[in-house]
């Protein structure tokens, strides 16, 4: 696959990178192949186009989200560092490397995996999901089956479900809150157990 | 309940076991009888009603056993329980058990027992072709390098382990006395014994859900080693043959060729009959009652034809299975294509579940067994432990090529996933006993290993796997919030996934998806298949159809139809939740449902609460409809096999959805900013071209009228490719589009029958954002309403993907009163 010390050279800043990222070179090698077959005209930064080439987004239901989330507010092109980046939130937790108190928080965090979800929701950053934002969210998850009417109860109970400060909207830390309360095993059993290793490079399974 | 049940089941025990005894009764009297009378007395005039059991006497055995073991196989479902504590097969061998006790306390001989040809020919065959023609090829030949590390050298080495240890020990003493000619008898019985099952392995892993990866590993060895076993099989045998003495370094080179040869030659048998059935099943337009026949009767006479040339028969029918389904799937027509999945599953089902009895009824029989407790018990101890050191050491090195290692679970899984089955069996059974001094010994080992690894290691096996994830089913909490966040997460980590993923094979793998697009495609599929553009409205019409269908059984699992026009959760006070949940429960929904076992306790949760009050009983409905409707994550539902069930095509409904959804946001997205008013005012045109359709085309032009025609560039109505025109003016998501078509085969629809699989994206993923009744509206009704509400949702328009090649469409479409949309839609929208 190329994976070599060639391909790591043409990456910049490529120490300060994994550093950062906490990936290890192969998987930097790796996005890096991918990077660029996702980049389909070699223009070395990838637009909104090139992701939603990825056919599996299409079928994705918030996956028109997830690639704005790539996408910092005003930026229609992002080069690999930031892809890297991005991604790296999402690299598991060591479990063995229980964090120290005084080190910065890592990229993987869990407050960043849920800042990434946050986000999804809130799409005009004021660090709130609003009643609309929701339900616009939901509209997005749910089957063409439910009607408008459900939409909204079901918008409406979930804010009152979260919102603790009654202002009818959840912030980031109603947020955390919920899905601490609710879910401690969450982020364990879908970020950081197998299962989620098991998403590096689904495709790549064997030799 | 459950003691009505039971008496059912004992009393539906009862009736088949004096089924069979009486026939076997019968079949003694009238032995003799026929025998005592037949010669003798000449025949006292004409009789009318004459009783010929002789006559009819073997098939008429071979149906009341299929019987037998068909109504048992119903009785162990009767009870869910049962089935989920131990797994059928072991069911199945009990069965046999007690039935084999039955005949034998009858009348003291084993007149029932498996013979070698009846396992080879006639109960081996269609089991692999069904695993071959359902397997999900792109993760099997994503894993090709793994699985044929486990089956090649795994196999080999366990063959070779178990074998020479067993002889060590022998040669210590410790078995006392056996009659064997030396090394070789023990190679050879290692050999036989080497090969984890394909049968015993997915009658047992189906059960218990492991993850993809995991499942095509194991499953993939145990269909790929048997080609191995038999071969090693085959080279020790004649080695026997020969004599253990005579035995030259060239034969043992000719033995290491052959084993390339017969392994690589069943490939390639495979590989050729699949072809040849694709050919074949391009032509069959016209005669479609046979076609099915010839996906059975072509793949059989592949196994036959590798068998006849001793090469790997089971090779060769698996591979014609994998290649020829994608080819066959495309031309075959629906419901042909219906015929082959029930007949591939009914008859791979059936003659699983007789293997099983069978493998019970034949070890009842004094004759074949001896005993050799040192012998029989160092066997399971080597196996076992050769089996883990295989495993690990194994994993081992792959682990370091591989970019997803194999995890310490998977490696347990995988060890004790070393099911040994029917075809040690079979192999065991063919020992010819002048040349094998102590087949009777071997003979008993390898049933009692049989035993031991599907009964005990079957059951347990399960509990393995939830004891080893015990973390996974943690007990969940039933809030809203939760359910929604947790599904947004789900799709979060699959479509990071997405992105990341995917980076390894694509270059081959791309280059062989042209090569097959530009030539074999060309070659094995019928015209019509290739022209993915006539189906379009095919597609659109099954997915409607099966909108029709779940849109009523909703309705009837609800109790009535009223619910559809009072959506309001208050309104669902009444319904019974609990038989809502039993009906679903026994539907034989997707298994994917049924594999979501957390979410369903969540459901069961919910039904407990709704006693409390109101406003639970609104959460209720709350979550029912939740977990009704929220898409699944794709990791979910990819790859299920099943050799029970014919998986149901809901997931691709769910894909084909979303996917209009986002095409349509994009497409939305993309005209406010640019090119949108003109792109409307294009599908206008379309309409009005089309006479069924013109007078709602000609309303649309009045309502879009006064915004359309203020974009010169596109006025002209004869360009040739508008949509061609738009995407390079601006924004590349048509292309996009396009491209996303060809370029991947979407994961999950493998089981997709009517349509061949990478067609079918390309199919399936056009219409969407050509469905442009909906786009046009959007551009009115955007202010008014938001546009994604359900009311806007319309299938089966008619579609226009470029100005060429309209007419089959203007053709096929079917002329509908505007009042009435062809929409299917459950929900009220209509209403």
């Amino acid at each position: 696959m190329g994976c070599n010390a060639s391909t790591l050279a043409k990456i910049h800043n490529v120490d300060e990178l994994i550093l950062e990222t906490g990936f290890s070179s192969s998987h930097i090698c790796h996005l890096y192949n991918r990077f660029h077959s996702l980049d389909k005209d070699d223009k070395g930064l990838l637009n909104r186009g090139d992701f939603q080439n990825i056919s599996e987004l299409a079928v994705n239901p918030l996956g028109d989200r997830i690639i704005n989330n790539f996408f910092p507010d005003g930026v229609d092109l992002i080069d690999f560092n930031s892809f890297a980046r991005t991604l790296a939130r999402f690299r598991p937790v060591e479990e063995s490397l229980k964090k120290e108190p005084d080190s910065p928080e890592p990229i993987n965090s869990r407050a960043n995996k849920l800042k990434f979800a946050f986000q999804l929701y809130d799409q005009d950053k004021d660090g709130k999901i609003s009643n609309n934002e929701l339900l616009q969210v939901l509209r997005l998850m749910l089957g063409v089956q439910v009607t408008e009417e459900q939409l909204d109860n079901i918008t409406d109970r979930t804010i009152q479900e979260a919102d603790l400060d009654g202002d009818n909207a959840i912030s980031f830390e109603e947020f955390k809150k919920v899905r601490a309360k609710l879910s401690g095993h969450f982020l364990a059993s879908s970020c950081l157990t197998s299962d989620w290793d098991l998403g590096w490079g689904y495709g790549v399974a064997s030799l | 309940m459950q003691c009505k049940k039971l008496k059912e089941r004992v009393s539906l025990l009862v009736v088949v076991l004096l089924l069979c005894s009486s026939t076997k009764a019968e079949n003694k009297i009238n032995a003799t009888t026929d025998t005592g009378g037949g010669g003798g007395a000449p025949p006292s005039g004409y009789k009318i009603v004459t009783f010929n059991w002789q006559h009819v006497m073997n098939p008429y055995i071979i149906s009341v056993w299929i019987m037998v073991a068909s109504i048992a196989k119903m009785v162990f479902h009767m009870s869910s329980k049962l089935t989920t504590i131990i797994p059928e097969s072991a069911l199945l061998i009990f069965l046999g058990l007690l039935l084999g006790g039955v005949v034998w306390a009858a009348d003291h001989v084993a007149s029932y027992t498996m013979k070698p040809t009846l396992f080879f020919f006639y109960l081996l065959p269609q089991i692999v072709l069904d695993a071959g023609y359902f397997m999900p090829n792109r993760l099997f030949f994503g894993n090709l390098g793994a699985i044929l590390t486990y089956a090649v050298i795994g196999t080999v080495w366990n063959a070779a382990a178990v074998g020479l240890s067993l002889y060590g020990v022998y040669l210590t003493g410790l078995m006392g006395d056996l009659n064997v000619d030396g090394m070789l008898d023990f190679l050879l019985f290692g050999s036989l014994l080497a090969a984890v099952d394909p049968v015993a392995v997915i009658a047992v892993f189906e059960e218990v859900h492991v993850n993809d990866v995991l499942f095509i590993i194991v499953f993939g060895e145990s269909l790929l080693n048997d080609g191995v076993t038999v071969v090693l099989y085959n080279v020790f045998d004649s080695f026997i043959a020969i004599g253990g003495v005579n035995v030259t370094g060239v034969d043992c080179v000719k033995g290491v060729v052959s084993f390339f040869v017969v392994a690589l030659g069943g490939t390639l048998i495979g590989i050729i009959f699949a072809f040849l059935l694709s050919y074949i099943s391009r032509f069959t337009k016209r005669v479609q009652i046979i076609e099915p026949g010839f996906v059975f009767i072509i793949s059989y006479l592949a196994y036959l034809t590798a068998e006849m040339l001793s090469l790997s028969s089971i090779l060769a029918i698996t591979f014609t299975g994998v290649c020829c389904q994608k080819y066959v799937r495309a031309n075959l027509s629906e419901g042909s294509a219906t015929t082959v999945r029930y007949m591939m599953k009914l008859l791979a089902s059936g003659s699983e579940t007789i293997i099983f009895m069978m493998l019970g009824i034949s070890a009842v029989d004094v004759s074949i067994w001896e005993w050799n407790t040192a012998f029989i018990l160092l066997t399971l101890l080597f196996i076992a432990v050769y089996r883990v050191i295989g495993v690990v050491t194994l994993t081992w090195i792959l682990n370091r090529y591989r970019v997803v290692p194999l995890g310490f679970i998977d490696q347990v899984v995988m060890s004790y996933g070393g099911l040994r089955g029917a075809v040690a069996y079979g192999l065991v059974a063919l020992l010819d006993e002048n040349r094998v001094k102590e087949k009777k010994l071997f003979f008993s080992t390898t049933v009692i290993v049989i035993y031991f690894t599907v009964v005990l290691q079957g059951c347990t096996t399960k509990s393995l796997v939830t004891w080893l994830k015990v973390k996974r089913s943690e007990h969940r909490d039933p809030l809203i919030s939760e359910k929604l966040h947790g599904r947004a997460f789900d799709h979060i980590l699959s479509a990071i996934e997405d992105i990341s993923g995917q980076i390894g094979h694509h270059y081959i793998r791309d280059k062989w998806e042209n090569f097959d697009k530009k030539y074999i495609s060309k070659l094995l599929m019928r015209k019509s298949a290739l022209k993915s553009k006539d189906q379009i409205l095919d597609v659109f019409h099954n997915l409607n159809i099966k909108d029709a269908i779940t849109y009523i059984a909703e309705g009837e699992r609800r109790g009535s139809l009223a619910f559809i026009k009072t959506p309001s959760a208050l309104q669902l006070v009444n319904v019974n939740f609990n038989s809502n949940k039993q009906s679903e429960d026994e539907a034989p929904t997707s298994s994917v449902l049924r594999e979501d076992a957390s979410a369903i306790c969540l459901d069961m949760q919910a039904v407990e609460l709704r006693r409390k009050s109101l406003r639970d009983c609104e959460d209720v409905y709350t979550h029912h409809l939740l977990q009704q409707y929220l898409y699944k994550p794709k990791k979910q539902q990819k790859y299920n096999y099943s050799r029970h069930e014919v998986t149901s095509n809901e997931d691709d409904a769910q894909e084909k959805e979303i996917f209009e959804k986002t095409m349509k946001r994009r497409l939305a997205s993309f005209k406010s900013t640019k090119h949108g008013v003109s792109q409307s005012k294009k599908l206008a045109k379309h309409y009005k071209k089309d006479p069924s359709q013109k007078k709602r085309s000609d309303e649309m032009l009045s309502n879009g009228g006064q915004l359309v025609f203020h974009d010169p560039e596109f006025s002209d109505p004869e360009d040739p490719c508008e949509f061609d025109v738009i995407s390079n003016g601006g924004s590349n998501f048509i292309s996009n589009v396009a491209r996303q078509a060809l370029a991947d085969t979407c994961n999950g629809i493998d089981n997709l029958v009517f349509i061949p699989e990478e067609e079918t994206v390309t199919r399936q993923a056009l219409p969407p954002w050509a469905t442009n009744n909906d786009t046009v509206a959007l551009s009115q009704r955007a202010q008014v309403q938001m546009p994604w509400s359900p009311n806007n949702f319309r299938r089966l328009m008619p579609l226009r993907l470029s100005s060429r090649s309209t007419d089959s469409f203007l053709l096929a479409d079917i002329p509908v009163p505007e009042e009435h949309p062809l929409s299917f839609l459950p929900e009220g929208t209509a209403l």
